[in-house]
Formats: structure tokens, C-alpha cells, sequence
């Protein structure tokens, strides 16, 4: 586990798993600097999913975006099998699998030895308050923390653990928080590459900021050319099923990994 | 066993938190329980709602990240409503059951239950078989339509069980025996089944139905990796019953298994010399979800 200092900020935009959704990358570039964020993290998954991996990679690359490592960046800089994601399910896998070799196969070996580069997590500030970013928990790359299963007792616990008074992540693809107290608590920041299994097709990052000398956290939609990603997909024959979530905005796929609630809230 | 060298599984975290509120009683006595439940067996006894909530306290205290209750049979335990809306003001719950007892109107009940929690309530349902027959000989005579009716009730309120099948069920954990059980639940109402596959632990009752360990089925002189180690439920869960706090659900019939009184008496490693650590190990046995 490596861990990088980025500093203080006064406003800072989390972007969380990308998917190889570049369409939605740029857009919500430009929405974090029209609010004027002083940076952007990445969070890591900068792929799966979604077509031409390669295209989000260099859009980070080149506008310099600091990042952390996700599953993905991990297995595919290390060569593994697949992404370990961390789905206990085979049908999630199945699908997962899919995702995993597409984006491998279209990922040039620059930029995979790049992703073996990045820090598993970061730290920095907003109004004084310790803030950690990692991708899927602090102490596990690929460990799940959704809403309704991160409670506050364990959160309490992760905070002392690891130092911080605030732990951003992604990796379960819905963004949430839950604060204990102003200022200490978890926000998942969610995902730009897949909508929030909410029937929408938008897509969310999140805001950190300092709101009269107290950390606020907010969630951001954005809205994209998702039209123009389902057609690079099926041009790319990825599965029916991941173009079907892109346009419906209802996950298809890897869906058994989520907990009762969530699950209940989507169509499948 | 002098001269016998065994891993030792490190508690990394206490983050799943089993309590055994109706003990080893239940209305059903299935010949492959490996606790032996029945309606006469109170080796670890009905815990009251008091003593449950001294348990989730403590796990409170501890950080734990989620709680699943047990038995025998969990809605034998009278207090069970007020125990699980104790257990879901504290964080993810998820309830162990037969089935068999669940109406339409605990369902109800349940599902009130969950709405008022932040947290999600998950109810695993154990099935032996797609077809009477198969279930009905080790579960008891009538109760596969008494399962499925359970099952059904819960999912017309919204909170779709998870069905929990052992292998004695042949090829239940292979790609078709999935497929072929996913199918069965689709047809009988399960609009999105959701099926965990559990292999099976040679102790108790299932000794006397099939068989118990075999001489070679042992950790004894095995090495296991980190990844090995982490992935034993035992590295991030331990388990409290009426007699007190275990390394986990499946060796409570094991004197040296107990670790103490309470949940704090169980923050220390566990050296992992009982046959059942072989199964858990070699199939990746995982009494969660």
C-alpha cells in the first residue's frame, strides 16, 4: 500500500469508477471546472465496462488528473487473470470476466505499466479535515462499502483506524455518505462509468469543499452523450447487457453483489 | 496430537458478528445438521432479548460491520422481532431460518422492520432440493411446500430471501446444478433468485446420515497463504451463544472452540486443528452470504 500527500484544498472533485466511460469523463471535467474545483482525483477503475480503454486513460494522462489505483489498474499492471473485483456470485463474475478481457485486450502495455505507478491511496485537506481516498475501503482495494451495509459503529472504527476524519472511495458504482458528526464520515463518491441503477441515464462524481470552515460533501450529475457510448459499444460487440444499462440507466449485470435494499431499488 | 503442527488464522478484523438466539433448538431436526438441531437439543439454549442486546453492544463497541442471527431456528425465539429491531438499529442484518414458521403476517412484520432500519435486512432461507423427495428426506416430512410458502411470503413483501442449498443436493454447486436450481426458484414465484451454495460439514447428525472426516481430511501440517488466511470467515467473525463466545457458527459442539465469555475474550488468533477447518478451507466455506 502506497499513499500520496496532495494538500490542502479549499474544493476538490472525486471522480470514482470511470469504466471506460470517456464521454462521461469529459463532461464531468468540465462541470468540476466550471464550479471551479481547485483538482480532481481519480479514483481508480479507469476501465471495464465500457469501449476504448485507452481513450480514458489518456485523457487523464494527459490533463495531468492525480489518481489512485482501483482493481483494475492492480490486476491489469500486474498481468492477472481477471479484475478481481471482489463478486462472490458466478454470474457476476461471468460478466465481470467479459469486462475484464475487453479491457485488457484494448489497454496498451504503456499504459498498464503506468497504472502499476499509481498509489493505492491519498491523502489531503478540506477546512482542516483529514480526508483519505482509496477506491474500495482503506484497508481492502476491492472491498464493497455500500449504504446500507457501512454502518456507523464500523465507520467510527475505519476513521480511527486509518487516521482520517473523512474516507472517500467508489467501487460499488452508488454513491452515498453518512456523516457521524460535521466534518467525519464516508463518502462513496459513486461512479462516472455506469448510471446509479436508478432508471437515469446520468451519471455522478462527487464535490469535497469547505462550507463556511466545515467540510460539505456534494453529489454532482452528469448528464452525457449516452446515445453515442451505446453506439461505440455495440460497434465494439460488448454485451447487449452492458449497453442495455448505459440507455435505461438500469444495471443489467453484476447486480448479485448487491445488498437487499439496493438490489430492491433496481428493475433486475 | 503432540508433535501435530496446524495453521493459525489471525483475527484481522471483527467485522461479522453471529449470534445463536435460538440456540441449538428447532422445530425441524435435518439429518445433516451439523449442530444437531432439534426440538429437544438446548446444548446452548434460547437467548432473551436482554442478553442478545448485551452482545450487540459490545459488537457496537468493537466496530463491528455485520450482525447475523441463528440457531436452531431464530423465529422459535419468541423475542425475535425485538431482537432483530435491536440488531438493525446497529448495522446489516441478516436472519438464518427454516422458513417454515414465516407467514404472511411476519413477513409483514419483517418488512416494517427493515423499512425503519437504515440498514438491510436479508432472510436466508435453507432448501434441500427442487423436488420433495430430495428435501423432504433430510428437512422432514411436508417441508418443502412449508419452505417455498415461507419463501414465497417474504418475497410478496418485498424482501427477496436468499435461498441456501447444501450439497446433498448432488451437483448443487456445479454451473448446471446452479442453473438448474435458479430455474426451479424462477418457476415457483422467485422473480430474482438469489441462491447460495453451502458444502457439506461432516459433524453432528450429518455424521450419522453420510459420513464424518475421513483420516486425511486435515489441516494438520498445512501451510496456508495470506489470501488463504483472509479468506477464512474465521480471520473477520466470531460467534456468541447462550454458553458463551465461539471462533465461529460451526464448531460450537467443540469445548477448545469456546474462547470465552464474551465477544472481547475472542480477539486472538485461532489455530485451526478441527476436521470442519478442513471443509472450510478446501471448498472455501463461508457461513456469510
Amino acid at each position: 500500500m502506497t499513499t500520496v500527500d496532495l494538500g490542502p484544498f479549499r474544493r476538490i472533485g472525486l471522480f470514482g469508477g470511470i469504466y471506460s466511460n470517456y464521454l462521461a469523463l469529459l463532461r464531468a471535467m468540465e462541470i468540476a471546472r466550471s464550479r471551479r474545483v481547485d483538482a480532481i482525483v481519480a479514483l481508480g477503475d479507469f476501465g471495464a465496462f465500457g469501449p476504448h480503454p485507452d481513450r480514458t486513460v489518456e485523457i487523464l494522462r494527459a490533463e495531468r488528473i492525480p489518481a489512485i489505483q482501483g482493481n483494475y489498474e492492480e490486476s491489469l499492471s500486474s498481468a492477472a487473470d481477471d479484475c478481481h473485483c471482489g463478486y462472490t456470485d458466478p454470474r457476476d463474475n461471468a460478466f465481470a470476466q467479459v469486462s475484464y478481457d475487453y479491457t485488457r485486450d484494448n489497454t496498451s502495455a504503456e499504459h498498464r505499466a503506468w497504472m502499476g505507478t499509481l498509489p493505492s491511496h491519498a491523502r489531503l485537506t478540506v477546512a482542516g479535515r483529514r480526508v483519505l481516498l482509496c477506491h474500495g475501503s482503506p484497508r481492502k482495494i476491492n472491498e464493497f462499502l455500500f449504504e446500507t451495509t457501512t454502518p456507523r459503529a464500523f465507520i467510527g472504527r475505519l476513521l480511527d483506524e486509518h487516521g482520517a476524519d473523512v474516507v472517500a472511495c467508489t467501487h460499488t458504482g452508488l454513491h452515498w455518505s453518512r456523516f457521524l458528526s460535521p466534518g467525519r464520515g464516508i463518502v462513496n463518491v459513486g461512479a462516472l462509468g455506469r448510471p446509479a441503477n436508478d432508471g437515469r441515464t446520468n451519471v455522478w462524481f462527487a464535490v469535497l469543499e469547505d462550507r463556511g470552515g466545515e467540510l460539505a460533501a456534494e453529489f454532482v450529475p452528469v448528464d452525457y452523450d449516452h446515445a453515442r457510448l451505446a453506439r461505440e459499444m455495440r460497434a465494439e460487440s460488448l454485451p447487449a447487457e452492458f449497453v442495455e444499462t448505459i440507455e435505461t440507466g438500469w444495471w443489467t449485470t453484476c447486480l448479485e453483489i448487491l445488498p437487499a435494499k439496493e438490489r430492491a431499488r433496481g428493475r433486475f | 496430537m503432540s508433535g501435530a503442527s496446524f495453521p493459525v488464522a489471525p483475527l484481522a478484523a471483527l467485522d461479522t458478528v453471529w449470534i445463536q438466539v435460538a440456540g441449538t433448538l428447532c422445530n425441524l431436526a435435518c439429518t445433516h445438521c451439523f449442530i444437531s438441531c432439534s426440538p429437544a437439543n438446548d446444548a446452548h439454549g434460547m437467548m432473551p432479548l436482554a442478553d442478545v442486546v448485551r452482545v450487540l453492544d459490545e459488537a457496537e463497541r468493537l466496530g463491528a460491520k455485520e450482525y447475523y442471527l441463528t440457531g436452531g431456528e431464530p423465529f422459535l425465539n419468541r423475542d425475535i422481532l425485538a431482537i432483530l429491531e435491536a440488531a438493525l438499529a446497529k448495522g446489516p442484518v441478516s436472519v438464518l431460518t427454516n422458513g417454515v414458521l414465516i407467514r404472511p403476517d411476519t413477513a409483514r412484520s419483517l418488512k416494517a422492520l427493515s423499512d425503519a432500519s437504515e440498514y438491510s435486512l436479508d432472510l436466508r432461507v435453507s432448501l434441500d432440493g427442487w423436488d420433495a423427495a430430495t428435501n423432504d428426506a433430510v428437512r422432514g416430512a411436508g417441508t418443502f411446500e412449508r419452505i417455498l410458502a415461507g419463501a414465497r411470503n417474504l418475497a410478496a413483501e418485498g424482501l427477496n430471501p436468499v435461498i441456501t442449498v447444501t450439497e446433498v443436493v448432488d451437483g448443487a454447486g456445479t454451473r448446471e446444478g446452479r442453473a438448474h436450481f435458479l430455474a426451479f426458484l424462477r418457476q415457483i414465484g422467485l422473480s430474482q433468485p438469489r441462491l447460495k451454495v453451502m458444502p457439506l460439514l461432516r459433524l453432528g447428525a450429518e455424521e450419522k446420515r453420510l459420513r464424518g472426516y475421513a483420516p486425511d481430511e486435515t489441516l494438520e501440517g498445512r501451510t496456508l497463504t495470506p489470501e488463504d488466511l483472509e479468506a477464512l470467515q474465521c480471520s473477520s467473525s466470531r460467534m456468541v451463544t447462550s454458553k458463551g463466545a465461539y471462533v465461529c457458527p460451526i464448531l460450537i459442539d467443540a469445548d477448545d472452540a469456546r474462547m470465552g465469555a464474551t465477544l472481547s475474550d475472542t480477539l486472538r488468533p485461532f489455530t485451526l486443528s478441527h476436521r470442519a477447518c478442513f471443509t472450510c478451507q478446501e471448498f472455501g466455506l463461508s457461513c456469510r452470504t
